[in-house]
């Protein structure tokens, strides 16, 4: 018997992941998780603002019994995938959680999204409420596919006051005064960055900022376009090779290439006093406070902006980051789920309670006149600053990996990886990337 | 040991009679269902370009090409064979002395039996996930014991983290062949060891002369399982390094899962799959046909 051992280990293991598929996509259907009657249905992700969508959700059933709103809640990593398989099943919810960019894209151009522009056009209000830069990564053709849900979360700059005091040194305001940093921090034998770079996507956070500062947010909109050569342009050499020039300066912490993002060991480093700056998403700020209270209360932790590039196009204003999260409305929808759902986003979405939670959770909603409650709210300067940041961005660029087709991104993150690797040149990277993007 | 009974029995007996037909017809029907019909829609979806949304479109054979061509499948399909080879070269030698060291009737040995066997009860997910922070070069076991030695950037350098893989995977797999080798030695009969000790044959010379040939076959079916097995690590080298530092880990299954479920091209992971499946039939039979696996009966005639 044992000659036939490895088929039948593979043929159990595919008839289990088998059976998990298809028991995964028949409870996936329209069968509203413990919600009542035949509501419309939201999927939505379990980490983040899921508080929020549940008191949001509780009010409005309240209010609207006779056009409800269900929402069943995904972890995050497998989401992509069961959304995928569902909606092109034709099986999908009717409003569904997502990151805008490509991602949204793909939906879109296979018509399984509707268009929001003639709702948002009807109530002027609603639509100018919204930062129209958060707006865009929703926006295809200039339609509008998606309305913002939860907070803006721009990338910036952590820094350990206690590590730069003893050095003597201010949070860097250049790309110069952030090489001369290194340095010093390195003499002391304090490690300048840590980051999390065995999960690829900090490092792009890296060359998003650089491309921005160097070449302007016209760069990174020829290549979103397409444009032959675009990964070529000199904005993107020269930032590749910044970031060549700061891994063999010694930047990064020893052995960055192996921390992962997920498990918090990159922020540690920062507040363990292992190393002194972080180049994180806004929500580093709660794996920081989370992990070490005492650090963020005491007033060890500080932020900043992106350090300018002398002589660079960019505007140092402008910032990288995940713009929101959005709702997008499925095209397979009949007209009395559409209603309900275009209501629902109009008035149970960034409605006042709903602010309230999301500020709660230290999440800044992307919504014009927020100052008087932000300033009542807790970590009034943290959540202040992030709101200003995102108001007075010039621009505000969607990640990369999702502001690009998920195939572009993951060749993007891989090659990205290498040049950090030292294993591909700068000009190498721009070529690859111009072959990858080309296919 | 009284198995001579059994080894008697003619080696075709149990050809000629055999249960009839329809009782092995729900197996089949199973197998049809969730083994041959969505592999024959892989084999199909391989030759269309399809993103999991829309419907497939016809592409004739440009996945393919991209498939055989592409220098990202090609290190890939190379990797898997170095981690196959490897995973062998590393796992046989310890499983096979672990195996033979337990087998002993000695209390103590039982005991250490228990404990080598630990591995087999975690999960691989939670393995990853252990080894992860173990090998984490600020946090891991390196500062922990304040050994630099330990504290190298095991899952973050290219070159390393390569062999780190290989370790887990090894560290993960040992126990189950431990276990399989410690079966076959319990089966060599005692009088085989009392003749060779009076004939003068030392412990050593009792190892190579009588308790490796005895366990040939242990070793072929051992092997077998490893070879095939390194096929379909997936979970652990997904978990523990997503295939990163660059492509340094990224073997042929992950590449497949990368390219139907990240990057959502389905057409070229089918193709991908393909490869994957028709690589483990030919390394299946290959073992088959030149290890004597179909001939193979008991070598303790005469006993």
């Amino acid at each position: 018997m044992t000659p036939r051992m490895p088929s039948r280990v593979l043929i159990t293991a595919s008839a289990a992941a088998l059976t998990l598929t298809l028991s995964a996509c028949g409870s996936g259907g329209r069968t509203p998780g413990g919600g009542s009657g035949d509501g419309t249905l939201a999927w939505a992700l379990t980490q983040g603002s899921e508080a929020t969508f549940r008191a949001s959700a509780t009010e409005w059933n309240k209010e609207h019994p006779d056009s409800e709103i269900n929402y069943q809640y995904f972890q995050n990593d497998p989401y992509k995938q069961k959304l995928r398989t569902a909606v092109g099943a034709g099986n999908g919810p009717v409003l569904f959680e997502n990151w805008g960019g490509g991602g949204l894209k793909s939906y879109v151009d296979a018509g399984k999204v509707t268009d929001l522009t003639p709702d948002l056009d009807a109530d002027p209000e609603w639509k100018n409420r919204i930062f129209p830069s958060v707006l865009k990564s929703a926006t295809f053709d200039g339609k509008v596919y998606g309305i913002p849900v939860n907070g803006v979360q721009p990338v910036v700059l952590y820094y350990n006051k206690e590590l730069l005091e003893k050095v003597g040194a201010q949070a860097p305001k250049t790309w110069d005064d952030l090489l001369a940093l290194v340095k010093k921090l390195k003499a002391e034998g304090i490690a300048p960055l840590s980051m999390g770079g065995a999960s690829k996507w900090p490092d792009l956070m890296w060359l998003e900022y650089l491309v921005d500062r160097v070449g302007g947010p016209e760069t990174f909109a020829d290549i979103a376009a397409g444009k032959q050569g675009a990964w070529s342009d000199p904005a993107v050499l020269k930032a590749a090779r910044m970031i060549k020039q700061l891994v063999d300066a010694g930047g990064f912490a020893k052995g960055f290439t192996s921390v992962s993002a997920d498990t918090g060991q990159a922020e540690a480093q920062l507040y363990t006093g292992k190393a002194a700056m972080i180049l994180q998403g806004s929500w580093g700020y709660g794996t920081i406070t989370t992990g070490s209270p005492k650090f963020a209360s005491e007033g060890h932790l500080g932020w900043t902006g992106f350090p300018a590039v002398a002589g660079g196009k960019g505007d140092a204003t402008n910032i990288v980051g995940n713009t929101a999260n959005f709702f997008s409305l499925s095209a397979q929808a009949s007209a009395k789920e559409k209603k309900t759902a275009v209501s629902y986003l109009k008035d149970g979405v960034y409605n006042d309670t709903y602010v309230d939670n999301l500020l709660k959770n230290g999440d800044v909603p992307p919504v014009k006149d927020l100052d008087a409650k932000l300033k009542a709210a807790d970590n009034a300067d943290w959540t202040t600053y992030v709101y200003h940041l995102a108001r007075d961005a010039r621009s505000f660029q969607l990640s990369w990996d999702q502001a690009l087709a998920p195939e572009l991104g993951n060749d993007l993150l891989t090659h990205l990886d290498q040049l950090f690797l030292g294993q591909i040149s700068p000009e190498q990277f721009c070529a690859q990337m111009d072959k990858a993007a080309a296919k | 040991m009284s198995s001579a009974g059994a080894s008697k029995a003619p080696p075709h007996a149990s050809r000629a009679g055999g249960p009839p037909f329809l009782m092995a017809l729900p197996a089949l029907l199973l197998f049809a269902l969730f083994a041959l019909v969505p592999m024959a829609i892989v084999v199909y979806l391989s030759f269309t370009r399809w993103d999991g949304l829309g419907s497939p479109a016809w592409a004739g054979t440009d996945n393919w090409r991209t498939a055989l061509t592409s220098d990202v499948t090609r290190h890939a399909l190379w990797l898997t064979a170095k981690m196959m080879v490897f995973s062998w070269v590393v796992q046989t030698p310890i499983s096979l002395l672990l195996g033979v060291f337990v087998s002993g009737k000695q209390r103590y040995r039982a005991l250490l039996g228990v404990f080598y066997f630990v591995p087999l009860l975690i999960s691989t997910a939670a393995i990853a996930v252990i080894f992860k922070n173990l090998l984490d070069p600020n946090f891991g076991l390196g500062a922990a014991l304040d050994l630099p030695i330990l504290g190298q950037d095991w899952l973050g350098d290219p070159q390393l983290a390569f062999y780190a893989v290989v370790f887990v995977i090894a560290w993960q797999f040992v126990p189950f062949h431990t276990l399989l080798y410690q079966a076959g030695a319990r089966q060599i009969p005692a009088s085989l060891y009392e003749a060779a000790s009076i004939d003068g044959a030392g412990r050593l010379k009792q190892f190579w002369h009588i308790t490796l040939p005895q366990l040939r076959y242990t070793i072929v079916t051992s092997s077998t399982l490893m070879v095939v097995g390194s096929l379909t690590y997936f979970d652990l080298v997904f978990v523990l390094t997503g295939g990163g530092p660059g492509y340094a880990t990224r073997i042929l299954p992950l590449d497949m899962y990368i390219t139907g479920f990240q990057s959502n091209e389905m057409g070229l992971a089918s193709a991908i799959s393909v490869v994957l499946v028709l690589a483990g039939l030919l390394l299946s039979l290959a073992l088959l046909r030149f290890s004597g696996f179909n001939r193979m009966r008991s070598q303790q005639a005469g006993m």
